[in-house]
């Protein structure tokens, strides 16, 4: 009996690992080729030599892979890893495939907050500094956390709530975004629209420390609850009789992933596409065991940034077009050609 | 595990109350089902004994009030299967039962959960439905999932919420074959919430006929069970006959009259 419920667990198990290495394996390809493209080419050998021992190459190699090219890169992955597990979360505990740190208002607050500070040169906190931007977005997400919580508390944090409340937030702040770029100079305004479009091009090794820095404090705290975020999935009733408080690891997990995502969008910027769509195609391949769906999830959000941020230097040589552009033009079509070719329904 | 509830009320959210001074006891080794027309609070009391609603009076578990238990103690003794089973979660049978064991689950899946889980699945006779998805099952082979799910927890008091709608008649019989067979074997204090009388006449060793959220009588089916008290509770003439041993319920014909101020059902003699 012991021999045969193992090897059957085994070959469902199997089934995921293979498109979790496939998954990684694409990621590390096109790590490298965004490391490698852009207006200057570096060969392979190129980049070997200037992570491994970057004085065996010039100076303007050295300071295009690590000013330039790395952070940047690096960048793509965290936020793209961060996005869509946030994504995949509040997907998770509002049992709503349409939730994301975008559609539920988080990342539109995020941009409110950077328009305060290019537009009127408010800063939530004093003596923000280069700082001001990110600070302002950063602190707006966490507000609107704090919103949808309390409205949603009131009525027992039913997920519904949870959903309408964070579209109700993300119509206000489109609206007060929209009052901003009304009163702003034609120079703020490019300034907040190009915010908007999300770039990782102001990505420096501080910033890229501070988004990874959470995201690796996230991952425990979410895989520690990895059984029980996935008994989420059976409905609120069962959770509960399996012994789990629902409301409680709602709550949780509802502040985790806004700081995650928060940490996201306050420094590249409004990158809706990848937190809605990465948990998708992490589902499509390994399921909602969360083993398997968190680290999918993350690998699939990183491999579409990395792959966003490539294309992004590729399709007008010489020019880098914002990425936040480029992600959806390539992750609809690969998303759809998922869809198409698994036959199960996948929500 | 002796499962006695005294004074029982409770109320949702300030509205009326669903449950009134709820009195009842149920016995290791012997299957209870709740009955009672809609609403009448079978589904509430059910939750308030798993623990998962917070009634005032006392539920106690072989004496010990309900809620002195510690965290988790309830859910490693009892186990309380929803009525709920809309679950779009993109899980295999064996995965999704396999989640019943909740409590001792950690990263690396041990050997006693995934046979515990296999076993749940061959006594069910739906072992063969374990690499499939949830979501391509049938409502009837979902609900049997969720029977395996209760019974992988061993519990020691077994709460179930009408555990065979959507079941084709093998499966129902079987499935509640199996329930009262493991109650009997295990010694398990079973409860269960039931619409279809001649099953409960069948099945269980004692019944508690709920009524607008008070206990209308309890007793073995066949004390319980007789056309006045069936009428009383669902507004339904029938005879109650005994054959071998088993209570038949047999709900008579009747038609229904209506005029402009009242409406009256009379019942079509044999």
């Amino acid at each position: 009996m012991v021999a045969r419920a193992e090897e059957l667990y085994s070959r469902i198990a199997s089934r995921k690992y293979v498109p979790l290495f496939s998954l990684a394996s694409a990621l590390v390809l096109l790590f490298l080729l965004d490391i490698s493209v852009g207006p200057a080419w570096l060969s392979p050998a190129e980049i070997i030599s200037a992570i491994v021992s970057p004085s065996s190459v010039d100076a303007a190699t050295q300071v295009i892979m690590w000013n330039l090219r790395l952070p940047v890169a690096l960048m793509a992955v965290v936020v793209g890893a961060s996005l869509a597990i946030a994504g995949a979360q509040m997907q998770t505990i509002l049992d709503n495939p349409l939730a994301s740190p975008y559609t539920l208002g988080i990342s539109a607050a995020a941009g409110f907050g950077a328009a305060l500070a290019l537009v009127l040169g408010v800063g939530i906190l004093p003596y923000g500094g280069q700082f001001i931007v990110p600070i302002n977005a950063f602190l707006f997400a966490m507000l609107t956390c704090l919103l949808i919580y309390s409205i949603a508390k009131k009525t027992g944090l039913s997920s519904e709530v949870m959903v309408l409340t964070g579209i109700a937030v993300l119509f206000l702040f489109h609206s007060a975004l929209a009052l901003l770029q009304y009163l702003a100079s034609d120079q703020q305004l490019q300034a907040v629209v190009f915010w908007l479009f999300g770039s990782l091009l102001k990505t420096t090794w501080p910033k890229l420390g501070i988004a990874g820095a959470i995201l690796l404090a996230t991952l425990p705290v979410l895989a520690k609850d990895a059984w029980k975020l996935t008994a989420l999935r059976l409905g609120d009733e069962k959770a509960r009789s399996l012994g789990i408080n629902v409301e409680g690891l709602r709550l949780k997990v509802l502040i985790w992933v806004s700081v995650l995502s928060g940490a996201a969008v306050c420094f590249v910027g409004t990158i809706g596409f990848v937190g809605l769509v990465g948990p998708h195609i992490a589902r499509i391949l390994v399921g909602e065991d969360q083993r398997f769906f968190l680290p999918a999830s993350a690998l699939a959000g990183a491999l579409l940034l990395s792959a966003a941020s490539a294309v992004s230097k590729l399709v007008i040589p010489g020019a880098i077009l914002p990425i936040g552009i480029v992600t959806s033009l390539i992750g609809v079509p690969f998303f759809v050609s998922l869809i198409l070719r698994k036959k199960r329904a996948y929500w | 595990m002796r499962v006695q509830v005294e004074g029982l009320e409770f109320a949702y959210n300030g509205s009326s109350p669903v449950l009134k001074d709820i009195g009842m006891e149920a016995l290791p080794g012997e299957v209870t089902a709740l009955l009672g027309p809609n609403a009448s609070g079978k589904s509430t009391l059910l939750k308030c004994i798993a623990g998962i609603l917070r009634p005032r009076g006392n539920v106690l578990l072989e004496g010990k009030e309900l809620s002195k238990f510690k965290k988790g103690e309830t859910t490693a003794c009892v186990s309380y299967l929803p009525q709920e089973n809309s679950s779009r979660a993109i899980l295999t049978v064996f995965e999704a039962v396999l989640l019943g064991r909740l409590e001792s689950l950690s990263w690396r899946v041990n050997r006693e959960d995934l046979d515990l889980s296999l076993k749940a699945l061959e006594d069910l006779r739906i072992e063969a439905l374990a690499p499939r998805f949830l979501n391509e099952l049938s409502g009837g082979q979902k609900q049997m999932v969720s029977i395996a799910q209760a019974l992988v927890r061993q519990p020691r008091v077994l709460l179930l919420d009408e555990p065979v709608s959507g079941l084709d008649l093998q499966h129902e019989l079987e499935a509640l074959d199996l329930i009262r067979e493991i109650t009997m074997q295990r010694g398990i204090t079973t409860v269960i919430a039931l619409h279809d009388l001649n099953l409960a006449a069948r099945y269980a060793d004692k019944v508690v006929v709920l009524k607008n959220g008070t206990v209308y009588a309890s007793g073995r089916p066949e004390m319980v069970l007789s056309p006045r008290a069936i009428r009383d509770v669902y507004g339904v003439d029938c005879t109650v006959r005994s054959e071998g041993g088993t209570l038949q319920i047999i709900p008579l014909p009747s038609i229904r009259i209506k005029s402009r101020d009242a409406s009256l059902r009379c019942i079509m003699p044999d």
